[in-house]
């Protein structure tokens, strides 16, 4: 919809909407790429700043929640209206789970880095990077209200799935190996559940895209592809 | 000019217009109204359920008012108003040439934007109908009846010690109530109402809205309004028209969060109107 209301203080509100997700999901997005890269550099400095940005992130949503309540008691929207306020709502949430997930990894990082490196943090970088792009594409997705470029989105995350999957045999690969490194590995897994988890979180904003754009939730199931909760590694590399 | 058309309407009303499973009480077809030269309505087709509220909205000249007259025909009392196509009353052609309009205007009844009590008391307002429509045989039973529209229309505990009193001494709100007591006093089965709240504080209004809801299980209604956050309230089905035409229809749940049409979207959202 492209006119403009009458009451041109209802457009600006609708906007500042808009801009203060795009901000969140921009902060979320580097929040991310900084605790991976906190990660792989073993750069405690750089974890404990990402840890103390996550504030900006809570800040944010604190703005949307209150000024979604006033659009919704002072203007009381129709329509797309209501749905831009809706998913608005709903979307910052999201985001500062998302924010949430990217300050645990950050935190980890932290004690991965009093041990010894190991292989996996490579991948683990590659599916950090991927989530960073679904995040990207979805919020822009959102601000564009492009329903075809958020179901891509929802459909890549099926790949995010797989990674995480065979993330999770490979680390346990590496604990069965050496038990001295069960403390990094553990930490790794929660690090990449981490990611997966973003990578959920990102679907759903996809599927509130859809909602925004055509009023209804997106009909079809998604692909899931994340077999982790089922994988068991036995000894001496027979995984099943 | 319309009533002469009885095949053609047949094969008309066999088209189904309306998902909606409720039986449907008025249904208007083809419905054009002209003053004078001037066309206000072009060609609606539009069904209003039975024990719903139907609410109709569009901006200002749209022809929603007229639209809503042509149901009880009070538009033929306007000079120059011409009404074509044909509404139906369940089976009743209502335009038919042998149709009473006293009658019809029994079975569907009005309540109109501003209060118009009569300058009676109380009861002569509410008695008025029945009396002249020989509904009472006694005074016991005008008694009953004048009680039961006033406890009907939310307006009996307010006013039951004083039913001797003028009825424009009552408040807007109570005075307005005091209408719908008349209208249903003579068992209408529609009852439309224009704008009935727009002269009314949002207390009196809110009074007006909750006893629409409770009406609505006794008679079917449809309303005329400009707050369009009045129709969301209380009505099942919204109709929006502009410019003489029917934009859309559908439940309103359906018309007020995913409107199909784009003039309804930015109606509605206050992008023009």
């Amino acid at each position: 919809m492209t006119s403009e209301h009458i009451v041109r203080a209802f457009d600006e509100d609708l906007k500042r909407l808009d801009n203060i997700i795009a901000q969140m999901g921009g902060l979320a997005e580097s929040q991310l790429a900084d605790a991976i890269e906190a990660m792989v550099r073993r750069d405690s400095t750089l974890a404990e700043r990402v840890i103390a940005s996550d504030r900006r992130i809570d800040t944010l949503e604190q703005e949307v929640d209150d000024l979604a309540v006033k659009m919704l008691a002072l203007r009381q929207p129709f329509a797309e209206d209501l749905r831009v306020v809706i998913t608005a709502l709903k979307t910052s949430g999201i985001v500062e789970r998302i924010g949430d997930y990217a300050k645990n990894i950050a935190k980890r990082s932290v004690a991965i880095s009093q041990t010894p490196p190991i292989g996996p943090t490579k991948t683990i970088a590659r599916m950090g990077a991927q989530v960073q792009a679904m995040i990207k594409n979805v919020l822009d997705a959102y601000v564009a209200r492009d329903a075809v470029k958020a179901e891509l989105v929802r459909d890549s995350d099926s790949e995010v799935d797989l990674l995480h999957t065979s993330l999770f045999r490979e680390i346990l690969t590496y604990m069965m190996e050496d038990p001295r490194n069960i403390s990094s590995c553990t930490h790794l897994l929660f690090v990449a559940k981490n990611i997966e988890r973003i990578g959920d979180h990102a679907t759903n904003i996809a599927e509130n895209v859809h909602f925004l754009v055509h009023g209804n939730m997106p009909s079809e199931k998604r692909n899931k592809d994340d077999q982790s909760s089922y994988t068991i590694v036995k000894p001496g590399g027979a995984g099943e | 000019m319309l009533m002469d058309q009885k095949l053609q309407a047949s094969s008309t009303l066999a088209r189904p217009l309306s998902k909606s499973v409720a039986p449907i009480k008025l249904k208007a077809r083809s419905v054009s109204v002209f003053y004078g030269e001037s066309q206000a309505l072009f060609g609606i087709d539009l069904d209003i359920p039975k024990n719903q509220v139907t609410s109709l909205i569009g901006p200002s000249g749209c022809g929603k008012s007229t639209f809503l007259r042509c149901f009880n025909r009070m538009n033929d009392i306007i000079d120059g108003c011409q009404v074509s196509g044909n509404i139906h009353l369940d089976e009743l052609d209502i335009y038919d040439k042998s149709i009473d309009v006293v009658h019809l205007r029994a079975r569907v009844g009005m309540v109109f934007q501003k209060p118009n009590p009569f300058p009676k008391s109380i009861y002569d307002n509410v008695s008025y109908g029945p009396k002249i429509h020989g509904l009472a045989s006694d005074k016991t039973e005008m008694d009953q009846i004048v009680q039961a529209s006033l406890e009907r229309a939310g307006l009996w505990k307010e006013v039951k010690d004083r039913l001797s009193s003028p009825g424009t001494g009552l408040s807007g709100g109570q005075q307005q109530r005091l209408c719908i007591a008349r209208a249903i006093a003579v068992e209408p089965e529609v009852i439309l109402m224009d704008e009935p709240c727009s002269a009314l504080d949002p207390i009196a209004t809110a009074k007006i809205e909750e006893l629409m809801d409770e009406l609505k299980n006794n008679f079917t209604i449809a309303i005329v309004t400009h707050s369009m956050q009045q129709a969301a309230r209380v009505s099942q089905r919204t109709a929006f028209f502009h410019l003489g035409k029917l934009i859309e229809v559908g439940d309103t749940q359906q018309v007020f969060t995913t409107p199909k049409e784009t003039r309804t979207q930015e109606y509605i959202t206050g992008r023009f109107g």
